[in-house]
């Protein structure tokens, strides 16, 4: 199944001397969650990814970092079809989850399956509950008492709980902005998706709104699959088990994230993450 | 010289700050006007009778427009349920599915429908209804407001559908919804209190339609037999009653003048209510 270029971008011997045990990576190796081969995408005649083939590995983080325009975002937006919304786009490529063709899937089934977070919070003019509960309800979840436990267990893990039990029938409108980012992270992570891709999800945010969310992202690696893109490098340095550097449509290396921050094997990842980009 | 030139700048600056000020007192003043006007003719033939009973001929005492009132509310009633659906759908395409060039041409044909003059709608309907029913009806003047209410009930729809935000829509797709189920479970919602205001400010400037109902809701002195039989209205009761020589008669088309605009101005405050309350509400 792996691939040679996986073979290299995962078993660098560089991992060896990273606090993550060997086994981990190992581990990736072994299982993908998703696999992208020569994907390229048209946004009309403009050509904005170029032959992007990488490897998402499951319960991991996994970062994109580039300037902006690079097509990080657009990639991470091809990954649940959400480009599709667009009118005149055009995707060409091959992308498997779960070794299935993610292209061809029925793109509501692929969406329940790639939860996704965007970067500005975006709750519905509904109650807290009932941001939660929309995506259960959508996907034909009606049963009062099932839908109440997930809304309450989503809650939970999005770190939100705490603060919203006494005021789930308040109107979503009424919390701060990072309150309405983890509560858009708990509405993603209502219908347990396999992966939760987050396009920028802290620019928005302060510090410590930030810090709680990147808390959060931590504890639930361990059921779903995270993709992040990002502009904070600290941020995918922090939080990412691997991280790949995107610049003007093309994925010019991904690697261990500690590799592509220590140790960076292209000269335009070197020049970018320690600042000398321009 | 500069001290010439700013002298008469001051001068033409202050011509035309009291120019506009006078007419901007002007307009305020012609509501006001009209309103002083109603009530001082119109207040005075008011009565509860006017509101229980049915019109008596000229000379007798007693009567009032209780079946203009119902049937205005009729017929009104069934223009909302024909012009409302099929306009508010067509405004959800224009503004979620129809793509740029095609919304263009549509809503330069619904401009276009929306300056049609409202006689030429009446004998439209009077085509489509009056003629192949053989006679005039509540419903042939329903289906005239109904039509006229079409383009602005487009236009408010999509309105207020475009100033939802996109990611709102975005955010629902991502959770596997369809454009469908999104439109109709969120993006809707969130523009309800928007829609329920556009739509009740159509019906208020439906209202006072006199012309289109001439020759096809056409007028009744009695109670109507249900929706397809002619119907008294407000307009036409006014107008009939306006253009008759007897003096008893204008006096209760004033009533009836005062009565359908206090209708339409509480169905406009209203209509502004909602739609300050809406957005307020989901930020309390």
């Amino acid at each position: 199944m792996a691939t040679p270029q996986q073979q290299q971008s995962l078993k660098d011997p560089v991992t060896e001397t990273n606090a993550k045990p060997a086994v981990t990576t190992a581990k990736a190796d072994a299982k993908l969650k998703l696999t992208a081969r020569n994907i390229n995408f048209f946004y009309g005649q403009f050509q904005a990814l170029h032959d992007i083939s990488l490897d998402i590995p499951t319960n991991k983080v996994t970062a994109f970092i580039g300037p902006s325009g690079c097509g990080k975002s657009t990639f991470l937006r091809t990954m649940n079809r959400m480009n599709e919304t667009l009118r005149n786009t055009r995707v060409e490529g091959d992308l498997k989850l779960d070794g299935e063709n993610l292209l061809g899937m029925d793109v509501t089934d692929v969406r329940r399956r790639v939860g996704m977070v965007f970067q500005k919070s975006n709750p519905f003019p509904k109650t807290i509950f009932d941001n939660v509960a929309y995506g259960l309800r959508v996907n034909g979840i009606k049963n009062r008492s099932v839908v109440a436990e997930a809304v309450e267990q989503s809650l939970k893990r999005a770190a939100l709980w705490n603060e919203v039990k006494d005021k789930v029938n308040k109107p979503a409108s009424a919390l701060s902005g990072g309150q309405q980012q983890r509560l858009c992270i708990a509405r993603a992570l209502a219908v347990e998706p396999e992966v939760l891709l987050l396009d920028e999800p802290c620019s928005a945010l302060d510090p410590i709104a930030t810090l709680k969310i990147e808390e959060l992202l931590f504890q639930i690696k361990d059921i779903t699959t995270i993709v992040i893109v990002t502009h904070n490098m600290q941020q995918a340095a922090r939080l990412a088990d691997f991280t790949g550097f995107f610049l003007m449509g093309k994925l010019i290396e991904m690697d261990d994230t500690k590799k592509i921050f220590q140790n960076p094997g292209k000269k335009e990842t070197e020049d970018y993450v320690t600042g000398r980009f321009g | 010289m500069m001290m010439e030139i700013s002298a008469s700048r001051r001068i033409v600056n202050a011509v035309m700050l009291t120019l506009s000020g006078v007419c901007t007192v002007l307009v305020v003043s012609v509501l006001f006007f009209i309103l002083g006007y109603l009530l001082l003719h119109g207040v005075s033939s008011l009565n509860w009778d006017f509101f229980t009973k049915l019109p008596k001929p000229s000379g007798e005492t007693g009567g009032g427009m209780a079946n203009a009132i119902l049937g205005s509310a009729k017929v009104l009633l069934l223009a909302t349920l024909i012009g409302v659906p099929i306009g508010f759908l067509a405004g959800v395409f224009l503004a979620e599915y129809s793509g740029k060039n095609f919304a263009f041409a549509i809503r330069y044909v619904v401009d276009l429908l929306n300056g049609v003059p409202s006689i030429v709608i009446g004998i439209v309907a009077y085509t489509l209804v009056v003629r192949p029913m053989g006679h005039y009806s509540a419903f042939a003047g329903g289906t005239a407001l109904g039509i006229m209410m079409i383009p602005i009930a487009v236009r408010t729809t999509e309105e207020f559908l475009r100033a939802i935000p996109n990611n709102i829509r975005e955010g629902a797709m991502a959770l596997g919804a369809t454009r469908a189920k999104t439109i109709f479970t969120v993006v809707i919602p969130a523009a309800i209190s928007g829609l329920t205001s556009g739509m009740m400010l159509n019906l208020a400037r439906v209202a006072g339609e006199t012309a289109p109902l001439l020759f096809t809701a056409l007028g009744n002195q009695f109670w109507s037999n249900g929706y397809l039989a002619p119907i008294a209205t407000l307009p036409v009761m006014i107008y009939n009653y306006a253009i008759a020589p007897e003096e008893d008669l204008h006096q209760q088309a004033w009533a009836a003048g005062f009565v359908l605009l206090t209708l339409v101005l509480i169905i406009n405050v209203t209509a502004r209510l909602i739609i300050a309350r809406g957005p307020a509400a989901q930020r309390r």
